[in-house]
């Protein structure tokens, strides 16, 4: 069974393992420094479908049979799938899995889905209830833009401290048995609301949440940063992670060269016009579901604290002159 | 427990502030003075040609209108429009062409949405208001004058 040790972080008894992941992306990040990692780089923004919100779920879909394929499960091994993406009632995900005679249950986490899925189907796992899991999340540059912001074609400016969402799609297959890293410790966040008004400083908005949470795990499991090889935060963005690590310093402790951040990873912030980074679901399920694992396989890291971090933005409640909520959840990833 | 208090919701507020990266605030200045002048140009050559033809006063200027408006429409369909914006800032959507994009560009955007609820109820997504207001101000300035004009 699995044990609460401290305030919030759960250690697992019977570690689930990570059996394969996928990532597909659009043409903007297969421009990007991680390309030759992702499985597939679509090049047209439709994906091949009218709108863009099928298009988001039609690449969610392909990360989850190609994930599939990879660990050489079939559809029907797998008890439940565990998805979510940016857009309202999690458009994205229940249409990507409607066809899929799989149980599905929905999750919203903002920019955070990927962890808090990776969470919720570890700790399915240990207790025993569920032998093979999907956790899936997507998002999509386009189907973003005109929910949050603007029409795709309107002229605006943005700001330098703006980020890109992704267009992408993550899946990962995690199991009860078989090879592959292991996941060990769960942390999920808190809301942290520090009174962040900025919905174009969202790496602001969610450095706080980052910061405690990695500071609960590390009180609760006893380890300090050195004991881990990566702390891998979803979508701080450049100003986010100068934000964290100026948080953590605070609270002694130096993040030194172990932190990297998804959103300053998937893009070339010199030269693909991205501001301070990527952002979106889709941003630390890629990365995590191709390049990380990619590192895990190589053995180049072995202990991988993931933190996707989250801005639980409402566009309406920020017209009502509200702050901006953000979260992050903690997986802890063992080779 | 709440680790992360070693700042006050306030004090983190002013951090961001102050080290939040700015806008070239120069630049933007500058790129704005070049795209809005750039395309006031081509609205004074479209006007002197009007001129050339000898067209009234009245028709030269609604005319003018006109073809700016068609050009920022047309410049937003083929997908080059927000780009100038991008580089010119206000200066490309002060003028009418920029009204005109904030209106082409909701229009195409909702039109998978339907003729009804997407392109008829979103096209003034971003216009609206300025519709709204400027209206408003036009019937205030014009009761003013009504007024101003009954006194003297």
């Amino acid at each position: 069974m699995a044990k609460k040790i401290g305030q919030q972080t759960i250690v697992l008894d019977k570690q689930p393992i990570i059996l394969s992941g996928a990532g597909i992306v659009g043409k903007k990040e297969g421009d990007g420094p991680l390309a030759r990692f992702f499985d597939n780089i679509i090049d047209d923004e439709y994906a091949g479908e009218k709108t863009f919100e099928a298009a988001e779920s039609r690449i969610l879909r392909d990360a989850y049979i190609k994930a599939l394929e990879k660990s050489g499960k079939s559809a029907s091994d797998i008890s439940i799938i565990l998805s979510g993406d940016l857009l309202n009632q999690c458009t994205a995900a229940s249409y990507a899995f409607r066809d899929v005679d799989t149980p599905y249950l929905g999750l919203f986490g903002a920019c955070s889905t990927m962890s808090e899925s990776l969470a919720i189907a570890s700790m399915l796992i240990d207790g025993g209830s569920v032998e093979y899991a999907v956790c899936a999340a997507s998002s999509h540059f386009c189907s973003a833009e005109r929910q949050f912001r603007f029409p795709l074609e309107y002229g605006t400016q943005r700001t330098p401290t703006s980020q890109w969402t992704v267009t992408g799609a993550g899946a990962i297959i995690l199991g009860k048995d078989g090879q592959g890293p292991k996941i060990t410790c769960v942390t999920p966040g808190k809301i942290m609301d520090e009174g962040i008004m900025d919905s174009n400083n969202m790496g602001a908005a969610m450095a706080p949440a980052a910061c405690d949470t990695i500071m609960n795990h590390l009180q609760d499991t006893g380890r300090t940063i050195d004991d881990i090889d990566m702390i891998l935060t979803g979508d701080l963005g450049k100003f986010g992670s100068e934000m964290l690590k100026d948080l953590m310093l605070r609270n002694n402790i130096d993040l030194k060269n172990k932190h990297k951040d998804c959103g300053t990873m998937i893009y070339d912030l010199e030269t693909q016009d991205v501001d301070c980074g990527g952002s979106g679901c889709g941003c630390s399920a890629v990365v995590f579901s191709t390049y990380i694992l990619d590192m895990f396989m190589q053995g180049t890291i072995k202990r991988l604290l993931f933190i996707a971090t989250g801005a639980l933005l409402s566009p309406t409640r920020i017209q009502q002159g509200e702050t901006i909520p953000g979260i992050a959840h903690a997986v802890l990833i063992e080779a | 427990m709440r680790i992360n208090n070693k700042l006050s919701k306030h004090e983190y507020q002013k951090l961001i502030d102050e080290k939040a990266p700015g806008s070239h605030i120069l630049k933007n200045i500058f790129a704005a003075f070049i795209t809005g002048g750039a395309i006031c140009s081509v609205g004074q050559i479209v006007m002197l040609i009007f001129e050339q033809f000898g067209a009234d006063k009245e028709t030269i200027a609604s005319s003018t209108s006109i073809i700016m408006i068609f050009l920022g429409a047309f410049l937003t369909g083929i997908n080059i429009y927000d780009n100038i914006a991008k580089f010119g800032g206000a200066g490309a959507s002060v003028p009418i062409t920029g009204f005109s994009n904030s209106i082409v560009s909701p229009a195409m955007e909702f039109k998978k949405e339907g003729y009804v609820m997407g392109v008829g109820a979103k096209m003034f997504l971003i216009a609206g208001p300025v519709l709204v207001y400027g209206i408003f101000a036009s019937v205030v300035a014009g009761f003013a004058y009504f007024i101003w004009k009954q006194v003297m």
